[in-house]
């Protein structure tokens, strides 16, 4: 006889998971950590009367590094590299949203041509996200040569970042008071010749996916939630958008250069996951305006304020929103006047996206609850910080 | 004991040596001839796959042989790994599954004609052999799921139930409405037939879109491959498997994809034939004697022309083929419910419409010839005017309404059959 290996709390949901519907015979599914769609380290207990979930929940935290801690004892400079990390597909925008806390205590602003640059980089670093997650959201749907197309185009952008500051998934980029190293030569040249191929590349995506029956069939009317629940939950972000309501911090609550350039905030009334596919879409060609007229306004100058070589922000406190590309992300930032922050707090857009989920997926099919992770494309570098 | 042996006397008078040994050898070389094909599909897959990606595909093994050999190192390593079996599996059934779903994807070989002559068992109900060995691997893959002891292979298991059940009705009805159409069952006569009218293709356009529909959905080929749909359900049905074991079951599949696109190319598009344009270029390019050729007696043929014959079956073979990877890299993957959905709600009724206009073009539009009925069992001469003759053994295992009422101008039978058939026909239409 073979010994039973499992371990006998194995079996055993590791969340309470209630009785919400009286269903003939269920079966409790342990979907991941390890499964291939489950975008990361993500654990999901599905319980389920045949295919259809009856109740989900998530079990986060096998990603969790500490960051929050950690950077409670690094000095503010050292803390830029620990938010790379945590939506390691927006670097650029984690790095932004923390060095902006940061500025904020310090009461300083770049020099504009680091601004211009800083919220091109930012732009660009949405289109690398939205390019991953529409390549992963067609493979959870079992389009596996539209996860190619993507990734392809997001090679570009990451060499182009790799020539800017020398990396190519955890920049380090951002400074307080400017940015690591101005551009190189050729390169504003080579980033418009990289988006106007990019503008025809969004047209070949649409070709395959926007008006395919299938695609429309497993996208549309799945993993709907409405826009007011989209806000009780906390969503943000294009699954905010997707559910028709009109907010998008950069364009409310203007940072960086966002005030000063022209685009437009995509939603849609829909609410399901083909509304969160068009959104993201339109946001990537939103994207591509702005870093236009980053680049094109960009003058010659300098790229960072001189600033004393150890940051000791006055005592106090900042917050600062940023619109990343998963949502609004938020850091909190405490400061006792001392070379290290006393606290240092994330507010990442794919959990409180994530917590939205059972909502979405109650009544839904097995392969829906895969199309719907995917539609609020969350990161668990971020939801575990 | 004494009635035992009687029936093993019985049955070596039936059997000659000479068959049994006949058997043996088309078996290994369907044997052989199936595993290199599969070798050749995985890498065609490989290669069309990387192509439709902007890829380059396998490049590392092989290289004289265009990389072909990427596909036996691979089955080498799979042969050399650990065949694991995972605890509380229901071993019996986990062990059989496998073969199960090979052997049959092996046995439908049989009744594939390669050329005129070609066929590794001209087997008289052809056709229905395979409609009722495709039903055998759903078995093998219910077993898989359920004894892996693994919720996700359960859920492949039966998701594989549910669908490959449902996509065999559309599948049959479209076989049936070819085999109405040319009034046999036996591949080999079907094909003869469709060198002879090529226009039949036409015809048999919109079932041959069924076919292809619900092929695709009996080989769990994307939009239709839902039992092992990766990114819900891991792997499916052969999650647990590892090795040999899980070898046989990708041989299964790569060879069962390269079967339905043989198989359609059979019943549709002619076989190994060009529709009449090969014996035109024998008979004028390179001015054979085509009068003389009966496929009925291979020595009448020329070996090279089968061989050609063999060679236009293999490429419009991996046309077909070509055309389901080109589906498969293309289009998402479709949800349970809409499978059968689609199954039931729209190809099944699709199939019957078509079953039931079929009937009446078999039964009237259709020109017969007598040659058409040549078979390799039935010895006939070719074409001569005043032939009418349908041999009884094809003609037996003609559906009577049809066949009978397709001979052109029947003597003066006393069977009445043809002119009581039509008004029938008449009224149905």
């Amino acid at each position: 006889m073979l010994r039973d290996f499992r371990l006998p709390e194995f079996d055993a949901p590791p969340v309470e998971l209630p009785e919400l519907e009286q269903a003939h015979d269920t079966t409790i599914v342990s979907m991941g950590p390890q499964h291939p769609s489950t975008h990361g380290v993500l654990r999901l207990m599905l319980k389920m009367d045949g295919e259809t979930v009856i109740k989900l929940a998530p079990v986060i935290g096998y990603l969790h590094r500490g960051t929050e801690k950690l950077a409670e004892h690094r000095t503010y400079t050292m803390i830029i590299p620990y938010t790379d990390r945590l939506d390691y597909l927006s670097s650029m925008y984690m790095n932004m949203g923390y060095v902006l806390a940061v500025e904020k205590l310090l009461g300083i602003e770049p020099p504009p041509r680091a601004r211009y640059l800083r919220t091109a980089v930012a732009e660009l670093q949405r289109l690398a996200s939205h390019l991953i997650w529409l390549g992963t959201f067609a493979l959870d749907l079992g389009a596996a040569t539209m996860f190619i197309y993507p990734f392809r185009e997001r090679e570009t952008i990451l060499d182009l970042f790799e020539r800017l500051c020398g990396a190519r998934m955890t920049y380090n980029y951002f400074r307080f008071g400017g940015v690591m190293a101005d551009c190189p030569p050729n390169w504003i040249q080579e980033v418009h010749a990289y988006l106007h191929e990019q503008e025809v590349r969004l047209k070949e995506y649409e070709a395959v996916l926007t008006k395919n029956p299938i695609f429309l069939a497993r996208t549309q009317r799945v993993g709907y939630i409405s826009g007011k629940d989209a806000i009780d939950y906390g969503l943000s972000g294009p699954s905010l958008r997707g559910s028709g309501v009109h907010f998008d911090v950069r364009k409310d609550d203007p940072y960086e250069a966002y005030g000063e350039v022209d685009f437009n905030v995509a939603t849609d009334n829909a609410g399901d996951c083909y509304a969160r596919y068009l959104v993201r879409l339109e946001e990537m060609r939103q994207s591509i305006r702005i870093v236009r007229q980053c680049l094109e306004k960009m003058e010659d100058g300098e790229v960072q304020t001189k600033l004393p070589r150890a940051i000791k922000p006055p005592v106090g406190e900042a917050y600062v929103r940023v619109e990343a590309p998963r949502g609004n992300f938020g850091v909190f930032v405490v400061s006792d006047g001392g070379p290290m922050p006393v606290r240092v707090r994330f507010r990442s857009p794919s959990f409180a996206n994530l917590s939205a989920l059972d909502h979405m997926c109650r009544g839904m099919k097995l392969a829906d609850v895969i199309a719907i992770l995917g539609s609020i494309d969350i990161v668990l570098g971020e939801v575990d910080r | 004991m004494d009635g035992l042996l009687h029936l093993i006397n019985l049955c070596w008078g039936f059997m000659a040596v000479h068959e049994v040994v006949r058997s043996l050898f088309v078996a290994i070389c369907a044997l052989v001839f199936m595993l290199t094909i599969v070798l050749v599909v995985i890498w065609m897959e490989r290669k069309v796959a990387a192509d439709i990606q902007s890829r380059i595909g396998v490049i590392r093994t092989g290289g004289p042989f265009c990389f072909l050999l990427q596909s036996l190192a691979d089955a080498l390593k799979l042969l050399l790994k650990e065949d694991l079996r995972p605890t509380g599996a229901d071993r019996w059934p986990f062990y059989i599954a496998p073969y199960l779903v090979f052997l049959p994807a092996f046995m439908a070989y049989l009744i594939l004609p390669f050329s005129a002559t070609w066929i590794p068992q001209n087997l008289k109900i052809g056709i229905l052999f395979y409609s009722a060995i495709s039903s055998v691997p759903v078995l093998g893959i219910v077993m898989a799921g359920w004894a892996s002891n693994n919720k996700w292979s359960l859920f492949g298991g039966m998701r594989a139930a549910a669908q490959l059940i449902s996509y065999e009705l559309p599948l049959a009805m479209a076989i049936l409405a070819i085999v109405l159409l040319h009034g046999t069952l036996e591949t080999s006569a079907i094909v003869q037939d469709q060198w002879h009218h090529w226009w039949l293709m036409l015809i048999t356009l919109p079932s041959f879109l069924i076919f292809l529909t619900a092929g695709l959905a009996e080989v769990s080929r994307t939009p239709f491959d839902l039992p092992e749909a990766e990114s819900e359900l891991v792997s499916g049905f052969n999650t647990e498997y590892s090795g040999m074991r899980f070898a046989t079951f990708f041989l299964a599949e790569f060879s069962a994809s390269f079967f339905i696109s043989a198989l359609a190319v059979t019943l549709f598009l002619g076989g190994w034939s060009l529709w009449g344009v090969d014996t035109w270029c024998a008979a004028n390019i390179f001015h054979l004697d085509v009068s003389q050729w009966n496929v009925a007696i291979p020595a009448t043929i020329p070996f090279l022309m089968k061989v050609c014959w063999f060679g236009i079956f293999m490429v419009k073979s991996f046309l077909v083929l070509w055309i389901l990877m080109w589906i498969k890299w293309t289009l998402p993957r479709l949800r349970i419910d809409q499978v059968l959905n689609f199954g039931w709600k729209v190809l099944l009724p699709l199939g019957l419409l078509n079953l039931l206009v079929m009937s009446v073009v078999g039964l009237y539009m259709r020109p017969i010839e007598p040659k058409m009925a040549i078979s390799l069992n039935a010895p006939v001469s070719l074409p001569t005017s005043d032939s009418h003759a349908i041999l009884p053994a094809t003609a037996n295992f003609r559906l009577p309404a049809a066949a009978k009422s397709r001979i052109p101008h029947p003597p003066a039978a006393p069977s009445a059959h043809p002119s009581v058939r039509q008004p029938d026909g008449h009224g149905r239409q």
